[in-house]
């Protein structure tokens, strides 16, 4: 059985969200603490969504100090799959282990809502292209980059999803928080970093609406993004 | 020496102030004057509505903890409790709306997790200006971010809520905040300081001056340049707050917690009093050892501190330093302050002084009870009909769709986290009522808080019925049953005797409606004094149900081309026009008469469509009430794609056909073959009028005779409708 690990830091909030998730695709999970220094092995790492020290400072920018970190970035060189989720995206980019930055959505507002998706990464012969309906809850998910950044994400196959509408259509209407090239989603190079806004754990049940979210949490029992 | 002026100044009047000379024998120091001012404070002691509260049912087969404690709790089945309460936090809103509705929050949730259950999610009731008055779009915005700003921190979803303008909030808007928590039946928390020689723990933040005197400004009115209180209002620190409730969730299951109870109004005195009063104890409390964020703090100061995310417990000596571990894990401050005593009264001691003492009964059963003077209120004469249909009466159903007490609330509960947990079946805007899935073994919830206040303003005892007939009516209409309730009940000035005419009034119609609803009231809050330049706002009763899910739960929206559209209930009478949206939007008039509420139709039209769900013979329903059956049925239609033909209609007057607001009516919509066997049941069974409207359509329009609207063009306006303030 793929085990899973989830990082809980203060103010985290969908720690038994993800953990709840995990187990109905097939993970065994298992929370560590941020003040942890070790990881064992495992497949997979995820950062859950919330606040984490309250977003003070900026999203992310304290949790960034944690103990655990280093040891998650230790983990993702050596090949672990790690995928942080909204406050945990924003974590991930913190620390460096993703490219980019984030602000405060362009409506200055938090927003909450379905949302559309679209898979948009070569790599995963399950997700290919597929318009999936995974639901967004952020006040800061602005995606950020300077433009040879994002040249480097699209050389690299790096935007694994952007924000669409229904039909899979990327645009400006279709973009809810003003992200670069409605990025919603990026991965590291090596591919075994994932970092997206919309809350897949949120999306494995056809009674909340979406089973979506399901198909981007099984992909890790393969190894995919 | 204090003086009578002193006592004044601390909000005390003169025979309340000789009332505490008698009691003690001797004149109060400054400290125990503020500690009498705050406990004797409308917002502590309940003074004037204590008498008339009493007469609210709180018993019922699933009731477990009624009014009394922090919150009241229902049995949800499998083991489970449900604890809920509803709270205002209006006068710190209107001054300082971001940190006033964070808090009030912050508060509400502290209320549900000092009994041991998780907070699974909020409501909120909100009431604010004429949207064309210069604050209301800084009130607003204010308000929504601050409830966001806490909720979304906390992790608990937003689940619902109501919002309303109308000028009588121009001066006071309200804040009412609903949290719902759940835990085991058995291991319910109560805040209660047993055990003498056992020792006192605070933990949470440090005290700091903040909020001094918040209760004592919350039983005061409003005057003009009362934004100058803004010290008074507290400071929210949501990321404090979770950490509060994981390390309290902790530290209960360690067996360790004896009583607990939060900081909330009046802070570190109430809590103390309090637990000492439902134990029959004392406490001796050393303020030096309270962890402080400011320096030089007096005894006065760290007791009459409204600072948040604090919370007081006693501590069974033999488990004391679980304190400890746990607080200092989720890096909390923590201090051993105290200790119960057999003395009956409050010790406080300051650099080795005792600089208070005080009987507790002094504090709470000695506190004044008021039967204030009533008289009823004496309405003008006003415009009760509108004279002509309007002239473009398409036109007319857009504009409606979009004005600001009909329009959709999107733009509010985006901002809300309504999703966080994973367990919201109907989101905000989906049904007449949230659904909120629990565990195996227990009910799923349904959650709804209403108050058309100008109904209740038009006809108290009435009006408070429509209350509670509205709120339990949207609990059927998604197949729930009422286990308990809370009310927030907010009112003028309870010295002018209207307003404590309107104060009894609505309590004893919440009481009848409530018992024939079979709805027991657990818990509540009362919120006087909400008057701004000598202006009462309208009296609102809050009124927030907790309903069983019954097996099969159904949408508001309509589902298909070709179903039935059905009007079930009392018949529509075009003459109930009074405190209606229509006649308020064509005539600023609220009418002179408000349509009689008939209970127990009223219940059997609640039996009626759980069944009907339960029998699977509807495919949706949805409350009629503000703005009649046209909005009701706009509100089916939006989002759907459909539209609806209106054939069967035979009208003299369709505008007063289509916005009348007769109550106790539920528009449902059924599969053409469930026809004859719905009608039977509705008719025969339940003895209800069935008015069969028309059919769904599968172009998008609404339909009636010539008139003929775009569905597109209302939805737009609806969609639109708040987007100039938020």
């Amino acid at each position: 059985m793929k085990n899973a690990k989830i990082v809980v830091f203060p103010g985290s909030n969908c720690d038994t969200d993800c953990e709840r998730a995990l187990l109905q695709v097939g993970f065994k999970t298992e929370r560590v603490w941020h003040r942890d220094s070790t990881i064992e092995k495992c497949d997979l790492i995820v950062i859950p969504g919330g606040f984490s020290f309250g977003d003070y400072l900026r999203a992310g920018a304290i949790a960034k100090a944690s103990p655990i970190m280093s040891e998650v970035a230790r983990h993702a060189e050596r090949g672990t799959s790690v995928l942080g989720i909204c406050n945990g995206f924003q974590i991930l980019l913190e620390v460096g282990l993703l490219p980019g930055a984030m602000t405060r959505n362009a409506s200055l507002q938090f927003i909450c809502g379905e949302q559309w998706i679209r898979h948009d990464s070569n790599s995963s012969l399950a997700l290919k292209k597929k318009v999936l309906k995974v639901p967004i809850a952020h006040g800061e998910g602005n995606f950020r980059i300077d433009d040879d950044g994002l040249r480097r994400l699209q050389d690299h196959d790096q935007i694994v999803f952007r924000y669409c509408n229904q039909e899979g259509v990327v645009s400006s209407a279709t973009n809810p928080n003003g992200s670069v090239d409605n990025i919603a989603g990026v991965c590291s190079k090596n591919r075994r970093v994932l970092g997206m806004m919309p809350h897949p754990e949120r999306a494995c049940d056809p009674k909340l609406g979406s089973n979506d979210g399901a198909d981007i949490l099984r992909s890790f029992l393969n190894n995919r993004v | 020496m204090i003086t009578i002026e002193d006592a004044k100044s601390h909000g005390l009047s003169e025979s309340e102030f000789q009332n505490i000379l008698e009691i003690l024998g001797r004149s109060p120091n400054l400290t125990e004057l503020g500690v009498f001012s705050v406990m004797w404070s409308e917002h502590c002691s309940y003074k004037t509505s204590r008498i008339h509260l009493s007469k609210l049912p709180t018993t019922g087969p699933h009731v477990l903890i009624g009014p009394g404690e922090n919150a009241g709790a229902v049995d949800i089945g499998g083991g489970k409790a449900a604890v809920f309460k509803m709270e205002s936090h209006n006068h710190p809103s209107f001054i300082e709306p971001f940190q006033g509705a964070a808090t009030g929050v912050g508060g509400i949730m502290r209320d549900v997790f000092t009994m041991g259950a998780r907070p699974i999610a909020s409501l909120n009731s909100l009431r604010f200006g004429e949207k064309e008055h210069k604050k209301t779009k800084h009130l607003v915005n204010g308000v929504v971010g601050g409830i966001a700003h806490y909720g979304n921190c906390m992790g608990v979803p937003t689940v619902g809520g109501e919002v309303y303008f109308d000028p009588s909030y121009n001066g006071n808007i309200l804040v009412n905040v609903f949290t719902l928590g759940m835990c085991k039946t058995d291991e319910i928390f109560k805040g209660v300081a047993e055990g003498v020689g056992n020792p006192v723990y605070y933990v949470g933040s440090g005290t700091g001056r903040d909020g001094i005197h918040g209760a004592t400004m919350a039983s005061e009115t409003f005057e003009e340049g009362d934004e100058e209180k803004r010290p008074t209002v507290q400071v929210g620190d949501p990321f404090r707050e979770k950490l509060l409730l994981e390390a309290c969730l902790e530290l209960m299951a360690t067996g360790a917690i004896i009583g607990i109870q939060d900081m909330g109004a009046a802070g570190l005195t109430s809590s103390s009093v309090e637990m000492a009063d439902r134990a029959g104890n004392g406490l001796k409390i050393d303020i030096d050892a309270v962890p402080k964020r400011e320096e030089r703090m007096t005894a006065y100061e760290v007791l009459l501190s409204e600072s948040q995310e604090r919370m007081l417990m006693v501590i069974d000596p033999e488990k004391a330093s679980e304190v400890g571990r746990v607080f200092d894990k989720w890096e909390l401050e923590w201090a051993r302050i105290g200790v119960v005593t057999d003395s009956g009264h409050l010790e406080v001691m300051e650099k080795g002084e005792l600089v208070c003492n005080l009987p507790i009964d002094a504090l709470t059963s000695a506190a004044p009870k008021y039967d204030r003077p009533s008289k009823p209120f004496n309405h003008p004469q006003r415009v009760e009909s509108v004279k002509n249909v309007p002239t473009d009466l398409a036109q007319f159903l857009v504009d409606f769709m979009g004005s600001p007490n009909l329009c959709s609330r999107k733009n509010i509960y985006s901002q809300f986290d309504f999703m966080v947990r994973t367990n919201t079946l109907k989101t905000p805007g989906a049904a007449d009522a949230a659904i909120i899935r629990t565990e195996v073994g227990s009910s799923d919830l349904a959650l709804a808080v209403d108050c058309p206040s100008r109904k209740v303003y038009l006809d108290p005892r009435e009006g408070a019925k429509h209350t509670v007939a509205e709120c339990t009516r949207n609990l059927a209409c998604v197949n729930a049953k009422p286990l308990g309730a809370t009310d927030c009940l907010n009112f003028g000035d309870p010295t002018k005797p209207e307003i404590m005419w309107q104060l009894i009034e609505a309590i004893e119609g919440m009481a009848e409606a409530c018992r024939i609803l079979e709805t027991p009231i657990v818990g509540g809050n009362v919120s006087l004094y909400n008057a701004s330049d000598d202006v009462d706002i309208y009296p609102t009763p809050g009124f927030a149900a907790v309903g069983a899910m019954g097996g099969r739960s159904i949408s508001m929206h309509v589902q298909q081309a070709g179903d039935e559209i059905i009007l079930i209930g009392r018949e529509t009478n075009t003459d109930d026009l009074g405190a209606s949206e229509y006649l308020w939007v064509r005539e600023k008039s609220i009418g002179n008469r408000l349509p009689k509420i008939d209970l127990s139709e009223e219940k059997r039209l609640q039996d009626c469509v759980r069944e009907l769900i339960d029998e699977e013979l509807i495919e949706s329903a949805h409350d009629c009430s503000e703005g009649g059956i046209a909005v009701a049925l706009f509100e089916k239609l939006f989002t759907t794609g459909l539209g609806c033909s209106l054939s069967n209609i035979s009208e003299p007057r369709l505008d007063t056909f289509l916005f009348c607001e007769t109550p106790s009516r539920i528009l449902i919509s059924i599969p053409h073959e469930a026809l004859v066997e719905t009608k039977i049941l509705v008719q025969e069974k339940y003895g209800l009028s069935f008015e069969h409207l028309g059919c769904v359509s599968p172009s998008p329009k609404f339909k009636l005779g010539d008139v003929c609207v775009e569905i597109a063009r209302a939805e737009k306006a609806w969609r639109d409708g708040l987007a100039a303030l938020i």
